[in-house]
């Protein structure tokens, strides 16, 4: 069966065509897709595509921004509102993928790739979901649970509210080879300050698990702490509990099991107090 | 598959094509156009042979659906030449040994131009992310990043927009 | 670029036209242009695209094999199965007389390796190709498949390639290749140490950017032109023309520019059945490997093991070295049993030891078959000898690079071949290489030359002679001759085409 285009105006119409054809996938950046379709993956049948303005704006309201799922990496990289995301930005593939790749794709990139989900997991990012006529916004972390099961939606953006101060989220991609290497691990973290202690941190992990996850444990076990040693030795205990990495051609389970705790203590110890 | 038209600029001439829907643009400019500069090394779009500038911007023609591409304007090495005188990448990658079996060459070449057109005085360390895309298997990203380096201003004279 | 001339000055003439001199490569300007042509842009219309159905399986009975929905697919034309194959099973090194055929160009009773070729679908679109080999249905029955060299040569071990009989490459009735000088027994008891170490080399695919591909197209004069990207034309013509036994003047090929092949594009994996496709449709033909397909199917370096046993004395000097290597061939012989032979021959190295004892196996097991890749057969074996060598020098407690030029070959010296060494340079570019590092080596070392004999122990006429340090070289042993050397050997057949050959 010959593959199809179908381009709509509005992402809605987009949403609509997903959801009553079986064969159609929708085409965003096409790093994800059109290399299944190259490999030959005959099971697509239909590319949905749309124009929709919205789908590649970058708009934020007050201390909340909401990015189009078409927005890309380097879109990111180079938005004065967002040059603390810069660095997560410039480490998903070289300078073309950046180009093309985008938040919407991220979301559905298959462990060990998938770095900037990480960082929105670690910003509590909501989804906002079209499916069919209705829309939602679901939380990251459920998104990312159930996205498997659902092929019939359509993203149409992600939100999150803008750290308070930049300087406390952190961020750090371990890879063999520089600078552009699929991830051993990635690590996403917000510790915002109260004082001199941690207040509510949130940690966030790729290719610990099959989905970027969030380190729940470490979380707890590092709030109210202060980041030292002394400080932070609790979260790094805790720092593996809920992974469940897989062993690729990048590392194995073990290793990156084994090499976590170490760089995620790098990282709460290069982070400013 | 159903034909749809499409117009572009190629090498800044204009180009109108009917095309298969869902082609990518590599086989779009291999296939119909003749340009035989973006190469098929992987179709993953994670080797850079088949990169290409669309607008000005560094993109993957293997992963790219052509109708998208309505309007724009592209550039493959096809276009680096004029006249019978090389480009000044071109010259640099001569006098530097940066080809070697040549398929990714071309590749290179269009990642490094994307570099020079916006930061004509890159760092060493801005020329290596350039080409990070860009797979070179005979090993030769040594001369291949002095070569962009002369071209900035070395040997082959300061770089200018082609 | 620098050229040194003080070593070896006299066997170096003056006013080279070329040594030193840069020169420009002839295909630089059209790689820099884009105007170099490789095979995939060959311009032809009415292009057929062939899609191989490969095994999921590492070791499999083939049952059934059903075409009849895949050729009902729109767009398909043509599908080809081993019995339109003429010359279905042969061997790559046939054209020299070496081996016997083992593979099939495409699987018909049983697949040996995942990722083995088994049907040919030819569409006019590579979607309608994709779409004509999902419709392929396979019945397999699976068998014990066997992955390591060792567990494959044990008794009971699952029989991988039947038609070599048991599970390592035959050399004129021996199950391996044999190097034999003096007596390691003897020089194991006399060492003040001994060191006994296991080396593992990986496969690994080459990778080139360009896949390996041709494009067959049938042309007026009853020839068929092929496109292709081989390493080795002339060599992929007449394997083309033995798999499909017709005469080589019927096959013109052009090739000769090749997007990297570092030994992977030698093994004539794509022509046969594009050419055989290219007959049976009138149509030209292309195909050309995925990338999924080169990386999983594609023939890599074959993975070799490597035990190596030596004895040393606390003066530096090796007494006795004994190596066991396993080359893993995968399931088919291709170019492996050559890749054992080599490794035999680079053994023990770059070294005067009196005493060596050498058995190289060539072994089948169900991985990918593997091939040619940057001396292979040497490489594995220098990696393992290399780091002997500093494990060695540890045990001693000798510095590394001394411990090289205790040991270093010299002219005259006899090899563990049976053979004299002539122009040994190994102590000067130990020597080069120190300087160039900035490594402290003691003047001693720095008086040795290749051109005066030793301290090493020159390779003893006998096992009970004593070599000493200022004796000159001795005449080579009358030991009795290695099996194999009273008939022209396998190991020797190959060595001498290869040698002609390059």
């Amino acid at each position: 069966m010959p593959l199809a285009v179908k381009t709509f105006d509005q992402l809605r119409d987009a949403a609509s065509a997903l959801g009553t054809d079986a064969g159609a996938r929708f085409l965003g950046g096409g790093t994800l897709l059109m290399r299944d379709i190259n490999e030959g993956d005959i099971s697509i049948t239909t590319l949905v595509r749309s124009t929709d303005r919205a789908f590649t704006e970058i708009r934020s309201s007050g201390s909340r921004i909401t990015l189009g799922a078409g927005v890309t990496m380097s879109e990111v990289a180079a938005h004065p509102e967002l040059q603390y995301l810069k660095p997560v930005a410039r480490t998903v593939g070289g300078p073309a993928i950046r180009n093309m790749a985008t938040i919407g794709g991220n979301l559905f990139a298959f462990s060990p790739y998938g770095d900037f989900t990480v960082a929105m997991l670690a910003l509590e990012a909501t989804v906002a979901v079209q499916g069919g006529y209705s829309s939602r916004d679901v939380p990251l972390e459920e998104f990312l649970a159930t996205r498997d099961r659902d092929s019939k939606s359509l993203v149409t953006g992600v939100t999150f509210r803008q750290p308070d101060n930049p300087t406390a989220f952190h961020y750090s991609k371990v890879s063999r080879t520089h600078p552009k290497g699929a991830s051993v691990l990635s690590i996403a973290a917000h510790l915002p300050a109260s004082g001199n202690r941690v207040s509510s941190p949130r940690i966030a992990y790729g290719a610990m698990a099959p989905t970027p996850i969030r380190a729940k444990a470490a979380e707890n076990a590092l709030n109210g702490k202060s980041l030292d040693e002394a400080g932070i030795a609790d979260a790094l205990a805790a720092a593996t509990q809920g992974c469940s990495p897989a062993s690729d051609s990048i590392a194995s389970a073990w290793y990156r099991n084994e090499v976590l705790p170490v760089y995620l203590k790098r990282l709460l110890l290069g982070a400013p107090n | 598959m159903s034909q749809v038209p499409i117009q572009f600029k190629l090498n800044g001439q204009d180009k109108a094509e009917f095309i298969d829907e869902a082609a990518t643009l590599l086989s779009v400019l291999r296939g119909k156009v003749g340009i035989t500069s973006p190469k098929a090394g992987c179709e993953q779009g994670t080797c850079g042979t088949c990169s290409v500038l669309i607008d000005g911007e560094l993109r993957l023609s293997c992963i790219t659906l052509a109708q998208t591409c309505a309007g724009a304007s592209i550039e493959t090495v096809e276009g680096m030449d004029t006249d019978g005188k090389l480009h000044p990448l071109q010259q640099a990658f001569l006098d530097r040994f940066a080809a070697q079996c040549g398929f990714c060459t071309t590749g290179m070449l269009m990642a490094a131009k994307a570099l020079l057109d916006k930061n004509p005085n890159p760092t060493r360390e801005e020329v290596v992310d350039a080409i990070s895309g860009n797979i070179c298997r005979c090993t030769g990203y040594e001369p291949i990043i002095e070569a962009i380096l002369d071209a900035t201003g070395g040997s082959a004279g300061s770089y200018r927009r082609a | 670029m620098e050229f040194r001339k003080d070593f070896f000055a006299d066997e170096r003439a003056e006013g080279l036209k070329e040594v030193g001199h840069i020169r420009q490569r002839q295909d630089a300007v059209g790689h820099v242009t884009g105007r170099t042509k490789f095979f995939d842009d060959k311009k032809t219309t009415g292009l057929l695209h062939l899609k191989i159905v490969r095994s999921p399986h590492h070791h499999a009975r083939i049952r059934n094999i059903s075409t009849h929905e895949a050729e009902r697919v729109p767009g398909v034309v043509r599908i080809l199965r081993a019995a339109d194959v003429p010359e279905n099973i042969y061997t790559m090194l046939s054209l020299i007389n070496v081996g016997i055929p083992d593979e099939p160009a495409l699987a018909f009773d049983k697949v040996r390796y995942k990722g083995e070729p088994i049907v040919a679908v030819l569409a006019d679109s590579p979607r309608t190709a994709h779409e004509g080999a999902d419709k392929i249905r396979i019945d397999f029955e699976e068998l014990p498949a066997v992955f390591d060299v060792e567990e494959a040569l044990k008794p009971g071990a699952p029989l991988v390639n039947e038609y070599h009989g048991q599970n390592h490459f035959d050399y004129d009735g021996y199950s391996h290749q044999k190097v034999r000088l003096g007596d390691v027994e003897r020089g194991f008891q006399e060492a003040d140490h001994i060191v006994d170490e296991r080396y593992q080399m990986s496969p690994i695919e080459h990778a080139p950017t360009e896949t390996q591909g041709c494009i067959a197209v049938p042309s007026d004069d009853d020839r068929i032109d092929v496109y292709s990207n081989t390493q080795a034309l002339f060599f992929s013509l007449d394997l083309s023309a033995l798999i499909l036994k017709m005469p080589s003047n019927r096959l013109h090929f052009m090739g000769g520019t090749v997007g990297g092949g570092f030994g992977g594009k030698v093994d004539t994996l794509v022509e046969p059945l594009a050419i055989l496709g290219a007959m049976m449709t009138g149509k030209a033909v292309r195909h050309s490997f995925s990338r999924r397909d080169e990386m999983r199917a594609g023939p890599p370096r074959g993975a070799e093991r490597i035990y190596i046993k030596d004895g040393v004395m606390n003066d530096g000097r090796i007494v006795a070295r004994q190596m066991r290597i396993y080359f893993d061939a995968g399931a088919y012989s291709r170019l492996s049993a050559y890749g054992a032979v080599k490794a035999a021959a680079h053994c023990p190295g770059p070294y005067t030891i009196a005493n060596v004892y050498v058995e190289s196996y060539c072994v089948y097991t169900n991985r990918t078959p593997s091939t040619a890749m940057r001396g292979f057969g040497v490489t594995g074996v220098d990696f393992a000898l290399e780091v002997q060598m500093d494990k060695l020098a540890r045990t001693v407690n000798i510095d590394p690079m001394e411990f090289r030029l205790i040991n270093a070959y010299r002219d005259g010296d006899m090899k563990a071949h049976h053979k004299r060494t002539e122009g040994a340079a190994l102590i000067e570019c130990v020597q080069a290489v120190s300087d160039l590092a900035g490594w402290q080596i003691d003047p001693k070392y720095r008086s040795y030359s290749s051109r005066q004999p030793g301290a090493a122990p020159a390779a003893a006429p006998s096992p009970a002679s004593q070599p000493s340090a200022s004796a000159p070289p001795p005449p080579p042993p009358p030991s009795s001759p290695p099996p194999g050397t009273t008939a022209p050997s396998a190991s020797s057949r190959i060595s001498s085409m290869f040698r002609r050959g390059r």
